[in-house]
C-alpha cells in the first residue's frame, strides 16, 4: 500500500504574524518557517502505518518555494521514503494546490492521501476536500483515528457534536485532526539518513496545472485591537463588577 | 442572481448557525434560498420556510443525504449551483467538510470563514489565527463560501413564509458510509450557542479538576470550553476546544481559567463581549485581552466564585 502525504511550509506556530505596514500582505521577513503542525501529524500517521506493515511506501510532497525542500527533508527524517517538491514562487490558492496534488496522484496512484486538516497560515481547511472532488475519491476529514481494513478504511472524525465514525472505500483522502497522534521527533541518525533520500523536483507547469489565481488580496490589516481592562483584587470584586458594571450576570 | 444557503440541520430542526449564514447572505443580496439536503427532512424544510426573508426552500430528500456525506452532497450542490451566484454555508464541521468539495467540482476557489461582506464579490476573512484580516475579491462566476457565524447576528427563525420545492437528483457515490456517532451528552448549552462560557486551560492540571469549572458553569447556565493545551494534554475531549482549530465563539461573557492566552486560543474567543481571566501568572498574555483580570490560584478562586454566585 502506497501513501502520499502532503506537507506545507508555514510560519512556525509560535510566531505571531502581523500584517505589513503597507497592508499588502503578511510580513514574513525573517520569520521562522516550519512544517504545518497538522501536516506533521499526517506524516506521523503514515509512518505508523508503515511500522504496522500496512503501508509499504510513503511519498511526501510539498508545493512552495525551493526552501520548502527543508520541510520535505523533515518529513523524510520522520520516516517518509522519498519526496516530491513542486516549486513555485507564487503563493498558490487551494484550488491550484489541489490540482497539483491531483496530477501527483495520477502519476503515483497512492491508496491513501494523508493531509493536515488545515494550514495555520491561510486557515482555509480546503485542500483535502478539493483533492477528493478532483480525484472522485472518498474523503475523511478531521480524522482522530484511522484503521485500514483491506480495501476500505474506518475513520473516526472530530465533528462539532462529538465523534463520528465513517467507512470509506480506498483510494481515499484523509485529513488529520489534532488527536490523530503525537508526532515523534526526528532522531539524529534519521536526519542523516534523510539527506540521502531522493527528492524529485517539478513545477505546476510541468504537471500541466493552470495556477492563475481566482481571488485578489486587496488588503491585509491588523484586526481591531482589544484594550486590556482592569485587574480586580479578589473574587468578590470580580462578581460585583460582572453584576453591576458589565451587567453580564444577575 | 439568487443566493443559496446550505442549512445545518438534523432532519427535524434547523441549527442556529444557519440563521447567521442567512444573515451573511442577506448582506450580499435579497433573494436568498435555503437548501435542505437530508432524509425524511420535511420537518426541517417546514422550519426553514419560516425563517425571515427566505424566498424558497429547496429540498433534496433522499437516504443518500441523511448524514451530509460530502461525496454525495457536494455533487447535489454543484448541480443546483447553476441557478445561483453565491453559495454559503455556516463554518461548522459539516460546512467545512462539504463546501471545498463543491468548489473543486465547480472549478471555483472557495473562500473560508467570511467575517464581513464588503460587496457582492469582496469579503473579509481572518487569516493567521485572526492576527490579520484579509480583504479578498473573487473573480469566480459563483462565489462559494463558509461563514464565520459569530460575525453575523442571526436572522429571525420565525416570520417568513417561503415556498418549498423539491429539487436535485440523487447523487449516491457509494464510496462512503456513516457508521455511527458518539455525541457528548450534556445538559449544558452548546459552546457555539451559549451566552456564557467558562473555559479551562493547562492550569487545570487534569480532567478531574474540570469539575470545578462545571460547578461554576452550572450556576451561570454556561457552556464549558477548553484551550488546545488542555485538549492536547487529554484533560477533555476535542469538541470542547475553543480556538483557531477548534470552535469560534463570541458569548456575552467568557471566563478563561488557567489559560495563558496563546494566539491560537485568542483566535477563537477574542470577539466575546466581556472577557474575564483568572490566572496565577500576572504576565500571562490572556490579561492583555481581558476586561477583568484576577491574578489568583484557580484552585482557590474557583470554589470562591462558586460560593459567590
Amino acid at each position: 500500500m502506497k501513501i502520499l502525504v502532503a506537507v506545507k511550509r508555514v510560519a512556525d506556530y509560535n510566531v505571531k504574524v502581523r500584517a505589513k505596514s503597507d497592508n499588502t500582505g503578511p510580513d514574513l521577513a525573517n520569520v521562522k518557517m516550519a512544517i504545518n503542525p497538522f501536516c506533521e501529524i499526517a506524516v506521523e500517521e503514515a509512518v505508523r502505518l508503515k511500522e504496522k506493515g500496512v503501508a509499504t511506501e510513503i511519498i511526501v510532497v510539498s508545493i512552495g518555494p525551493q526552501a520548502a525542500q527543508e520541510q520535505v527533508r523533515t518529513a523524510l527524517a520522520l520516516g517518509a521514503d522519498r519526496g516530491i517538491l513542486i516549486t513555485t514562487d507564487t503563493d498558490l490558492e487551494s484550488l491550484a494546490v489541489a490540482k497539483c496534488l491531483k496530477a501527483v496522484c495520477d502519476n503515483e496512484s497512492p491508496d491513501i492521501v494523508l493531509l493536515g486538516k488545515q494550514a495555520i497560515d491561510g486557515d482555509n481547511n480546503h485542500t483535502g476536500q478539493m483533492l477528493g472532488a478532483l480525484t472522485g475519491w472518498a474523503q475523511a476529514t478531521f480524522a482522530s483515528e484511522l484503521t485500514i481494513d483491506g480495501d476500505s478504511a474506518t475513520v473516526i472524525r472530530e465533528v462539532d457534536a462529538g465523534l463520528q465514525t465513517i467507512q470509506i472505500k480506498l483510494p481515499a483522502i484523509v485529513t488529520a485532526d489534532l488527536r490523530l497522534n503525537e508526532p515523534r521527533y526526528a532522531s539524529l541518525p534519521n536526519i542523516m539518513k534523510a539527506k540521502k533520500k531522493t527528492i524529485d523536483s517539478t513545477t505546476p507547469a510541468d504537471l500541466g496545472v493552470d495556477v492563475a489565481p481566482r481571488t485578489t488580496l486587496l488588503k491585509a490589516e491588523p484586526p481591531a485591537e482589544r484594550q486590556a481592562g482592569i485587574k480586580v483584587e479578589d473574587v468578590a470584586q470580580l462578581v460585583d463588577k460582572l453584576k453591576n458594571e458589565a451587567k453580564v450576570i444577575s | 442572481m439568487s443566493i443559496l444557503v446550505i442549512a445545518e440541520h438534523d432532519n427535524n430542526e434547523i441549527k442556529g448557525a444557519t440563521l447567521n449564514a442567512v444573515a451573511a447572505a442577506q448582506a450580499i443580496g435579497s433573494d436568498v434560498d435555503i437548501l435542505i439536503a437530508g432524509a425524511n427532512c420535511s420537518a426541517a424544510a417546514d422550519a426553514a420556510a419560516k425563517i425571515a426573508g427566505i424566498s424558497k426552500v429547496v429540498v433534496a430528500d433522499n437516504a443518500a443525504y441523511e448524514f451530509m456525506l460530502a461525496e454525495n452532497v457536494a455533487p447535489l450542490v454543484a448541480e443546483l449551483a447553476a441557478n445561483y451566484g453565491h453559495i454559503l454555508v455556516p463554518a461548522t464541521t459539516n460546512g467545512k467538510n462539504v463546501i471545498p468539495r463543491v468548489g473543486a467540482l465547480l472549478d471555483v476557489q472557495p473562500i473560508s470563514d467570511i467575517s464581513a461582506v464588503i460587496s457582492e464579490d469582496t469579503f473579509q476573512r481572518p487569516v493567521y489565527a485572526g492576527n490579520i484580516v484579509a480583504t479578498v475579491q473573487s473573480s469566480d462566476s459563483i462565489k462559494v463560501m463558509t461563514v464565520r457565524t459569530t460575525a453575523f447576528d442571526p436572522v429571525a427563525a420565525e416570520g417568513g413564509s417561503a415556498t418549498i420545492e423539491a429539487a436535485g437528483g440523487v447523487h449516491d457515490a457509494g464510496i462512503s458510509e456513516f457508521k455511527g456517532e458518539e455525541v457528548a451528552k450534556s445538559d449544558r448549552p452548546e459552546l457555539t450557542a451559549a451566552d456564557v462560557i467558562v473555559s479551562g486551560g493547562r492550569g487545570m492540571q487534569n480532567g478531574e479538576n474540570f469539575e470545578l469549572l462545571y460547578k461554576v458553569a452550572d450556576k451561570l447556565g454556561a457552556a464549558v470550553g477548553a484551550s488546545r493545551a488542555a485538549v492536547d494534554a487529554g484533560f477533555v475531549p476535542n469538541e470542547m476546544q475553543v480556538g483557531q482549530t477548534g470552535k469560534i465563539v463570541a458569548p456575552d461573557l467568557y471566563i478563561a481559567v488557567g489559560i495563558s492566552g496563546a494566539i491560537q486560543h485568542l483566535a477563537g474567543m477574542k470577539d466575546s463581549k466581556v472577557i474575564v481571566a483568572i490566572n496565577k501568572d500576572e504576565d500571562a498574555p490572556i490579561f492583555q485581552v481581558a476586561d477583568y483580570g484576577l491574578v489568583a490560584d484557580l484552585f482557590k478562586a474557583l470554589p470562591e466564585l462558586d460560593e459567590a454566585l
